[in-house]
């Protein structure tokens, strides 16, 4: 009778788990397999990730000496570098500053507007925007007499141009997230402390960061995930270019895979696992503290 | 004037001025939407001129190598049962999550959490192959698959997440009674969870609708294209046609931005995760 009914109950999650085997796990072990064997099926590891990265693709050290291209996975770090800190310092700011102005929830959904539109729209805004032209950038540039161009058509400014674009896009989605942590902050926590005779900075590094520090995990998890993955907003706005100045992992894989004509699926297998890696390793603190936050 | 005052009206300004600052380059895509070429060559900020015109609107629609009047009929058409099926599918997962004790369970979950974490890029050769073998590619189905798939493990772990807030009592009541667990899986949980799934739909839909990676792999042939597929498109070759590729822009953005503005308070709800309350 008990057996029977386990045996009923685990049929909920036949479903979920035949799909996610089948279109969900089966590829990412299937990318894995790829990316050590030749395009012939033969073992081939190192073979291929030493190809993906001599290629200087990935990892160019002239660089440094020449300026850009760096590579697709220097580009994704210097994205995080600079994007990170903007969008999570910007959008704690926001949300402890709006909280006392009055029409705050229509600024809130004015900036998390960025948030809700899809990513290859954001991209021609992005183009849009910095365009030499049509941009208002520009406009405001030009009038105070300063350069303007095209800030997305040139390689020492192009990938620059679009990190800080993308800023424009993200800062809504920490501001919400730390929004929503704030209004679970009791008042009760500050009525004391003020009792106390603490001023506001004071409270506000001793209380409220500590207090949002679980937010900001996920805060800044999930925004290295996102500048991670980060694909559409380059496709559209300056397809990697010009010269690959602007190029990104994912969209690195996406040439490989369907554009290139040395490289094939192999390779692009490669630049997939290093992504996931990547992305796996920065996600490991925010899975530890779910799965520690279930065992309590 | 006090301290206090001081600083209300200082954030004041300073918090409008931000809302006014993100808002421009919106207000300038529906300038530039809004207005036939001439008046716009030299900034949609310039009013010297003004006749606003739809003209911009109905050759986006019109286009003739990317008509996003079909582009968005495709998107809807991949959308709406790719938002549904996943929804189905994870929430009677996510229950048996919640509440049966089986072996395996937390190595289950901690799987779900780590392959929401995934990019799209590790599936999408293995997949690209399925589909052509399952003869799938470049059609609504096989796209419609992935993204349920796709969808399930966060559909999975949102909802396992609010099914364990819910009293177990009013469960266990029906099961004296002598309700069957799919019963009421269906006849009291579901029910209950009617905001959850709700914004767990919003949020799918959101998704799906934006997405443009897995259209790009799966989607080839012109009349099939989705939205997002056809923005590219409408850009031009050799110059840049602001007027339309902004009107198109804001077709495609209508949708997601719509729904924000009628569920909002769902969207935030599922972007948040019903932990944090």
């Amino acid at each position: 009778m008990n057996r029977l009914r386990n045996t009923r109950r685990s049929l909920f999650l036949v479903p979920a788990l035949a799909l996610l085997t089948a279109f969900v796990i089966y590829p990412v072990v299937n990318t894995v397999y790829l990316s050590f064997v030749s395009s012939e099926g033969a073992f081939n590891f190192p073979g291929n990730y030493i190809n993906v990265l001599s290629s200087r693709d990935i990892v160019d050290l002239r660089g440094f000496t020449r300026g850009f291209p760096f590579g697709a996975l220097i580009h994704n770090l210097i994205w995080i570098g600079i994007h990170l800190p903007l969008t999570t310092f910007l959008g704690l700011f926001l949300a402890v500053v709006l909280r006392n102005v009055k029409g705050s929830t229509f600024i809130k959904s004015t900036i998390f507007l960025g948030m809700v539109i899809p990513m290859i729209v954001g991209g021609v805004l992005l183009r849009f925007m910095f365009d030499k032209d049509a941009g208002i950038l520009n406009a405001f540039l030009g009038a105070v007499g300063l350069t303007t161009k095209s800030w997305t058509a040139y390689p020492d400014t192009a990938l620059l141009a679009l990190i800080f674009g993308s800023v424009w896009l993200w800062t809504g989605f920490s501001m919400v997230l730390y929004s929503a942590g704030l209004g679970t902050i009791p008042k009760e926590v500050y009525e004391a402390a003020r009792v106390d005779g603490a001023t506001p900075w004071r409270m506000f590094f001793k209380i409220t960061i500590p207090l949002l520090r679980p937010i900001t995990i996920v805060v800044i998890t999930m925004t290295v995930l996102w500048e991670l993955k980060i694909f559409d907003i380059v496709y559209v706005a300056t397809a990697g270019g010009p010269g690959r100045a602007s190029n990104v992992l994912a969209l690195q894989m996406y040439q490989y895979a369907f554009r290139s004509r040395i490289f094939g699926f192999n390779e692009a297998a490669v630049v997939s696992t290093l992504l996931m890696l990547i992305t796996l390793g920065v996600a490991v603190p925010m899975i530890v503290s779910i799965v520690r936050k279930e065992r309590r | 004037m006090s301290r206090k005052t001081v600083y209300t009206i200082f954030i004041h300004i300073l918090g409008w001025s931000i809302a006014l600052i993100w808002i421009i380059p919106f207000f300038g895509v529906l300038m530039t939407a809004l207005r036939p070429l001439p008046e716009i060559i030299h900034g949609w900020w310039r009013f010297e001129s003004f006749t606003p015109s739809f003209a911009n609107f109905i050759e986006a629609w019109n286009h003739p190598t990317a008509a996003l009047g079909v582009g968005m009929r495709n998107s809807l058409a991949i959308a709406i049962p790719a938002t549904l099926s996943p929804i189905l599918v994870a929430s009677i997962a996510a229950y048996a999550l919640a509440r049966f004790r089986f072996r395996m369970r937390n190595l289950l979950f901690v799987a779900i959490v780590a392959l929401m974490t995934l990019p799209q890029q590790m599936i999408a050769l293995p997949i690209f192959r399925l589909m052509s073998d399952l003869r799938l590619l470049d059609t609504y189905l096989g796209l419609i698959i992935v993204h349920t798939a796709w969808g399930i493990p966060w559909i999975l772990f949102f909802l396992r997440n609010f099914f364990a807030t819910l009293p177990v009592e009013i469960e266990e009541a029906a099961r004296v009674d002598g309700a069957s667990d799919l019963r009421i899986f269906f006849r009291i949980v579901l029910p209950m969870s009617i905001p959850a799934l709700v914004s767990a739909a919003v949020l799918q839909f959101m998704w799906v609708w934006s997405d443009f990676f897995l259209a790009l792999i799966l989607m080839y042939t012109p009349s099939q294209l989705l939205a997002t597929q056809r923005i590219p498109l409408l850009r031009g070759q050799f110059h840049v046609d602001w007027g339309v590729l902004s009107a198109g822009t804001i077709l495609v953005m209508a949708v997601p931005v719509l729904v924000f503005a009628f569920l909002q308070r769902y969207y935030i709800k599922g972007m948040v995760g019903w932990s944090t309350k």
